[in-house]
């Protein structure tokens, strides 16, 4: 419920803080009509802290009005002119929200935020979004905590997502809390897994570094929030399906831009370069020796047509740079083909490549933890392996 | 100047097992530590406190025990400390947690910044920050690598998905840090920790900072945690066995029969 308290003095700053026009002034007093949607965006506006939002008690709540599964579009931010492309995460969440979507028989929408409608009924209908909800301003082109959060929260509020997925990158681990704590939210973290349990999100997530997983649930709050780790999840084939549209016209108020950014600097993003973006790495450890010893990975790579990567082991040794580490610490990958050299297989390795199609592991320890996600196991020095390996690639590749 | 550092306290090592019997975790025999991300926006706070003749205050929220942290912030060189601690705040989640330590620092007065660690060690979630700079209706920055104050105005470098931004924003603000690759935690001297005997340090209950029950604890928290367990034993394992030219064409026919060999 909100409210306007009698200490309101009529200064009118609440007016052109509502995204929603649902604040008017009557009578050196604000008033607040049917088109509020409890977002909050008022509240902070009032210097005299007269507006005032109670919450229904979080054990009571009737969720039944609660239906969908919604995902946030994220938009690769590369600096360049242009367009921006959705970000393959966002293909992934789709791809992992239609599931469960299907299960519970509910719609899958995603949420647009940008400048300008770029036929995204189209690409994201093709991954399975059933509806996107498109708000178009020219200040969506560059993220702010604070215009999304209060835009996404004004939209929930409005529509009401029992689920609502959001990308664990930067961006995505950025917004969804400042969202969930508005809307008083259950929000779990970086999750590896979800699936519906009595007609719940279960989350599953690794804590501890990777050492433990958790299962977490949010039955007292709607929607259930998560953010979701990027390349964990498969991105489905796309179809020829349109989304329905659903436009949102949302008036963004001035001065709602606190932080300012004055550059960005875009460095290794090139798709080219990244390793989360291969589909085959063959990916070294502790086991390789030397930076030279190392090196011999990128000729078995190249061959390939992949990348080479690293444990976290072969970087601190500085065998490979950081860009290139899998794992918690670094990135995360899913490649058709990982071929892991002289890895132990820490925990916090495992949790960054084990969903890749095809593991192939080599190490001269038969109880290295590397084997429990490989589906080929090696036990032998690598060294002795790999000189051999890139004869038979080149014999294989001449003959065919 | 006020800066507001929030620190937790974690057990040092991200080696934690499972007891499989009971399914809990097994913390016993692993020591306590500052979580290093908060160390580091504590240090980083000290920084800007030489620089801009600034008081550092540190708020903890955890048992009686985490008073070790906010002890050790003191002895680092904060003015005052805070631990907020109860029983009601038993098993909050991340939403419960950015809501008492909001009316914690609300509670404390005027400030310009508050900086916590981009995430903890053990929960690895970094929820808390920006739940606490939305329950103090502040603007937030997050993954901060560097921070500098000019005058009203705090600038940061943070890091992105594709590199790093360089931002400007006006104070009061929250920012969460991520700590460089070579950073050290510092630990005081003897004397250091005995003069800190004499700061101010509080501990506050649920009650003192005027926190409604039902947003606490175990009950108050949205999240629920259903299970915990050791992560799962991956696929059977078909091992390649012979001689290293053998095993080199095993692969390799492998390679061809799953379409990897272009």
């Amino acid at each position: 419920m909100i409210e306007v308290l009698d200490k309101c003095i009529g200064c009118s700053k609440c007016v052109p803080a509502c995204p929603f026009n649902a604040v008017s002034m009557v009578g050196k007093k604000a008033v607040i009509n049917e088109a509020c949607t409890l977002c909050g965006a008022c509240v902070p506006a009032c210097p005299v802290k007269a507006i005032v939002i109670t919450r229904e008690d979080p054990v009571h709540r009737d969720f039944s009005a609660f239906k969908g599964v919604w995902v946030f579009a994220e938009f690769e931010d590369t600096g360049r002119k242009g367009p921006k492309k959705i970000r393959k995460v966002t293909l992934e969440l789709l791809s992992e929200g239609r599931k469960l979507a299907d299960e519970l028989g509910v719609e899958l929408a995603a949420v647009v935020l940008a400048e300008k409608n770029r036929n995204y009924e189209k690409e994201l209908g093709a991954y399975g979004a059933d509806k996107v909800y498109l708000s178009e301003n020219c200040e969506f082109s560059d993220y702010d905590t604070d215009i999304y959060s209060a835009v996404i929260a004004a939209l929930v509020s409005k529509y009401k997502p029992e689920i609502f997925l959001f990308p664990a990158t930067f961006t995505g681990r950025d917004l969804a809390p400042r969202i969930a704590s508005l809307i008083y939210a259950g929000l779990t973290a970086d999750c590896t897994g979800l699936s519906i349990k009595n007609g719940l999100l279960k989350q599953s997530r690794p804590a501890f570094g990777g050492n433990i997983m958790a299962d977490i649930l949010s039955p007292n709050s709607r929607p259930q929030m998560a953010t979701v780790r990027p390349n964990v999840m498969k991105v489905s084939p796309p179809s020829d399906k349109t989304a329905r549209l659903v436009k949102e016209n949302i008036n963004i108020p001035e001065g709602m831009r606190r932080v300012k950014v004055l550059e960005k600097k875009v460095a290794g993003y090139e798709s080219a370069d990244r390793i989360d973006c291969a589909d085959i790495i063959v990916s070294g450890g502790r086991g390789m020796k030397s930076r030279e010893k190392f090196n011999v990975l990128e000729e078995l790579a190249t061959l390939l047509g992949g990348m080479v990567g690293a444990s976290r082991a072969a970087v601190d040794m500085g065998f490979k740079e950081k860009s290139r580490q899998v794992g918690q610490s670094g990135t995360t990958v899913s490649p058709k083909l990982y071929i892991a050299c002289g890895i132990s297989g820490a925990v916090q390795h495992l949790v960054g490549m084990k969903t890749s199609d095809i593991i192939i592991a080599i190490n001269k320890d038969p109880n290295a933890s590397i084997f429990s996600v490989a589906k080929y196991g090696v036990v032998a020095d690598v060294h002795e392996i790999i000189g051999k390996l890139i004869d038979a690639v080149k014999k294989a590749k001449k003959i065919k | 100047m006020h800066i507001v550092v929030c620190v937790k306290q974690v057990p040092d090592s991200t080696e934690i097992k499972i007891n499989p019997e009971t399914g809990t975790l097994v913390r016993t025999g692993v020591p306590s530590i500052m979580n290093p991300y908060d160390h580091f926006a504590l240090e980083t706070a000290l920084n800007l406190k030489k620089e801009h003749d600034a008081r550092v205050t540190v708020v903890s929220m955890g048992p009686p025990q985490a008073k070790s942290v906010v002890q050790l912030g003191l002895a680092l060189g904060a003015d005052e400390g805070v631990l907020l601690s109860d029983k009601a705040f038993a098993g909050s989640d991340t939403w419960a947690t950015s809501y008492a330590l909001s009316l914690a620092i609300n509670k404390l007065g005027k400030f310009s910044l508050v900086l916590c660690g981009m995430q903890a060690i053990d929960g690895d979630t970094a929820q808390v920050g920006p739940g606490v700079a939305q329950q103090l209706s502040i603007p937030q920055v997050t993954f901060c690598e560097e921070v500098k104050v000019n005058g009203k105005k705090a600038w940061v470098r943070k890091a992105t998905d594709y590199g790093y931004a360089i931002a400007e924003v006006d104070m009061p603000v929250l920012l969460t840090m991520m700590m460089h690759k070579d950073f050290e935690a510092r630990y005081p001297s003897f004397l250091d920790i005995f003069n800190s005997d004499q700061k101010p340090y509080h501990v506050w209950t649920a009650e003192d900072i005027g926190a409604k029950k039902e947003y606490l604890g175990l009950k108050g928290s949205p999240t629920q945690v259903d299970r915990i367990y050791p992560p799962e034993k991956g696929c059977e394992t078909q091992m390649l066995t012979g001689a290293p030219g053998e095993i080199a064409q095993k692969i390799v026919d492998i390679l061809k029969k799953e379409n990897c060999l272009r």
